[in-house]
């Protein structure tokens, strides 16, 4: 029987060439000591084969039209055998892909490995990025709720402000003037054949580049990358210290990739894949859409970011970034390679990781958007007996000023906390505030009728 | 070129001549895929939008003074298209004859913003944009007042031109679309 299986396969073998063809690269030499800090280009990879296989799955379950998605999601995650836990690996390997790729640009950025001669690694790599995010985009949005149909309007408004080719770009993100019929078919088509056919190409490039030149070498201070004699200084290092990548590399690709899979799977168990929201009906404007996290820092910038530069941060700062990130190699293509020698590196990744991570926490919270479930004040915290007081709470939820302001613990975070304001202003200043209105605080002058100011200001004078 | 050792003239044109039809054929059997395939890409763009008039409801049926929110269909509707082809307007009947139709989608990123009745103000759950009754900004980051959908009364019955999705032009500093109408 063995020798049955054998000789059919050294057939397979011979005819097709497969050892031929996969040996070398199994056995291809690489750095000895590429260690741990290696295994995240390849964990991206194996995020990425993950999202193909549950992309595969949920395909067979969801219906890619604007009036049936939703209900075809909602029988994803209700009714389909594991469908919640298919859509769940899917939603946590994105986030799991966004993060492992994110760490190999990082270490790649950090030890310099795109200098000579891997240049072309690197901004194969940054076609990866951008393509990603926007897998990750169109993926959000083909969830076709209402978070993901406002998601589509925010991107194509974001588009828009382009000059000349801004609305042509956010009609073409639409699928015409507004969302619409053809609007999902769009996004499907993109995120399941155009992306990922891109994604195949890069990533092939990006593959066969790793094998052609090599992975890099761990950094050593003191070594420079000199393009001279950099080719030949590494074969011979390879032929004196070099191991075959499989299996005395590749253990440690293998090892970090079930680990990444198996927490991916267990998230996907628990907590899971967010749930579906509302249908997706633009006419039901009592929503609040929110990105999913890995946007919200983008959602962040633009709730503190100053107005006025808004259309000049959205028109040149992405094709900036991803200027310099093209031109990063060709800026330096030689030298020191280990950080230590390259401290600004270190302080520039600082300060990315410390801006993008502080933008993520505080997107979490937004504490900018009105909080719009801000209860009335109970009579507990309003504690006077006295009509006008009483009013002027009532008042000061009626008026919406309970949804930016927080009197002990009740509203919302845009505006000042009030619970102690009668210490820090009298009732004249009280008064011009709220008549005036400021930069986030809308001018109460016209709307409120003198009584209804002065029961507020009656109201606002007994927060001590 | 370098292989060649015998300098025929004739093997070179040939040569030539049969590089250039591989390159140009080929090109020619790629565009008459492209251009069709261009065609789906570019739909969107192909189509002129000119507006619908629909009807959101009985003119009497709108207290003046009031601000509704009225459903209507957009533009173009396919039967495949489900309730994504919805949308909505904050219709307020300022006089008598008289109604002004304010775009629900916030200038500064086209999140729905919200009529809140007490308060008298457009608020965005987004960004923090507010906007007060005649839609003008208020506060926070929107660059431009709340856009406006054209509003006529026929037989009694009020109507709204459908329109795009208002984009905030990076120069456009004005509102666009201040066209509330009576009839």
């Amino acid at each position: 029987m063995m020798a049955t299986l054998k000789k059919i396969w050294h057939w397979i073998d011979d005819r097709s060439g497969i050892t031929e063809a996969l040996q070398p690269l199994l056995k291809h030499p690489v750095p000895p000591d590429a260690r741990w800090s290696y295994v995240f280009g390849s964990a991206t990879l194996f995020c990425f084969l993950l999202q193909i296989v549950t992309g595969i799955g949920l395909a067979l379950l969801y219906q890619p039209s604007s009036a049936d998605a939703y209900a075809s999601l909602n029988y994803i995650m209700h009714k389909a055998p594991l469908g919640r836990i298919l859509r769940g690996i899917h939603y946590w390997g994105a986030s799991g892909m966004m993060i492992m790729m994110g760490v190999h640009m990082i270490r790649v950025y950090l030890t310099a490995a795109y200098k000579f001669p891997r240049e072309m690694q690197w901004i194969s790599g940054v076609f990866l990025l951008v393509l990603v995010a926007a897998m990750g985009f169109t993926g959000q949005v083909l969830r076709w709720d209402d978070n993901g149909v406002w998601s589509a309007i925010v991107a194509a408004e974001q588009l828009g402000r382009f000059p000349l080719i801004g609305k042509p770009l956010a009609h073409l993100l639409m699928g015409g003037t507004t969302l619409g019929a053809k609007s999902l078919s769009r996004f499907f088509s993109y995120h399941v054949f155009l992306f990922p056919g891109f994604l195949f190409l890069f990533i092939g490039l990006h593959v066969y580049l790793v094998i052609r030149n090599g992975i890099s070498e761990p950094p050593k201070v003191g070594r420079p990358v000199d393009p001279r004699n950099y080719r030949s200084w590494y074969k011979k290092m390879l032929r004196e210290k070099g191991q075959p990548f499989f299996p005395f590399s590749a253990w440690r690709d293998v090892v970090f990739a079930v680990a990444t899979i198996t927490v991916i799977v267990v998230l996907a168990v628990y907590p899971g894949a967010p749930e579906v929201t509302r249908p997706p009906d633009p006419s039901m404007l009592h929503t609040s859409p929110r990105p999913d996290w890995y946007l919200l820092w983008v959602f962040a910038l633009f709730a503190l970011m100053p107005a006025q530069i808004e259309s000049f941060a959205i028109v040149i700062v992405p094709p900036l970034v991803l200027f310099l990130l093209l031109a990063l190699p060709f800026i330096r293509n030689r030298g020191e390679r280990h950080p230590l020698r390259r401290p600004w590196a270190i302080a520039g990744v600082a300060c990315v990781v410390t801006f993008v991570s502080s933008l993520l926490y505080i997107g979490s919270k937004s504490p900018w958007a009105a909080n719009f479930e801000a209860r009335e004040l109970p009579p507990s915290i309003v504690a006077s007996s006295l009509p006008e007081v009483k009013e002027g709470s009532r008042l000061f939820h009626e008026k919406a000023c309970a949804y930016c302001h927080k009197v002990k613990g009740y509203g919302g975070d845009v505006g000042p906390d009030l619970t102690h304001v009668a210490r820090r202003l009298d009732a004249r200043q009280l008064r011009i505030r709220i008549i005036n209105g400021g930069h986030k605080m809308p001018a109460y002058g016209s709307s409120l009728t003198t009584e209804e100011l002065r029961k507020i200001v009656a109201f606002l004078k007994t927060r001590k | 070129m370098i292989e060649i050792k015998v300098e025929d003239a004739r093997e070179i044109s040939r040569r030539k001549f049969l590089r250039r039809l591989s390159l140009w054929s080929g090109a020619f059997a790629a565009s008459l895929v492209a251009v069709p395939f261009a065609g789906a890409l570019l739909d969107p763009l192909l189509r002129d939008d000119t507006g619908t008039w629909r009807a959101v409801g009985r003119a009497d049926d709108f207290v003046v003074g009031s601000t509704n929110m009225v459903v209507f269909t957009n533009t173009d509707p396919k039967p495949y298209g489900g309730v994504v082809q919805k949308t909505a307007a904050w219709l307020r009947r300022e006089k008598e004859d008289h109604f002004i139709a304010f775009s629900a989608n916030c200038t500064h990123l086209g999140c729905p913003v919200r009529w809140e009745e007490k308060a008298h103000l457009f608020m965005c759950p987004c960004h923090g944009g507010v906007y007060n009754q005649e839609g003008d900004v208020a506060a926070g980051p929107p660059p431009q007042p709340l856009r406006r959908y054209e509003v006529r009364i026929r037989a009694g019955n009020v109507e709204v031109k459908t329109a795009p999705v208002p984009l905030t032009d990076l120069t456009a500093a004005e509102r666009l679309c201040d066209q509330s109408s009576n009839t």
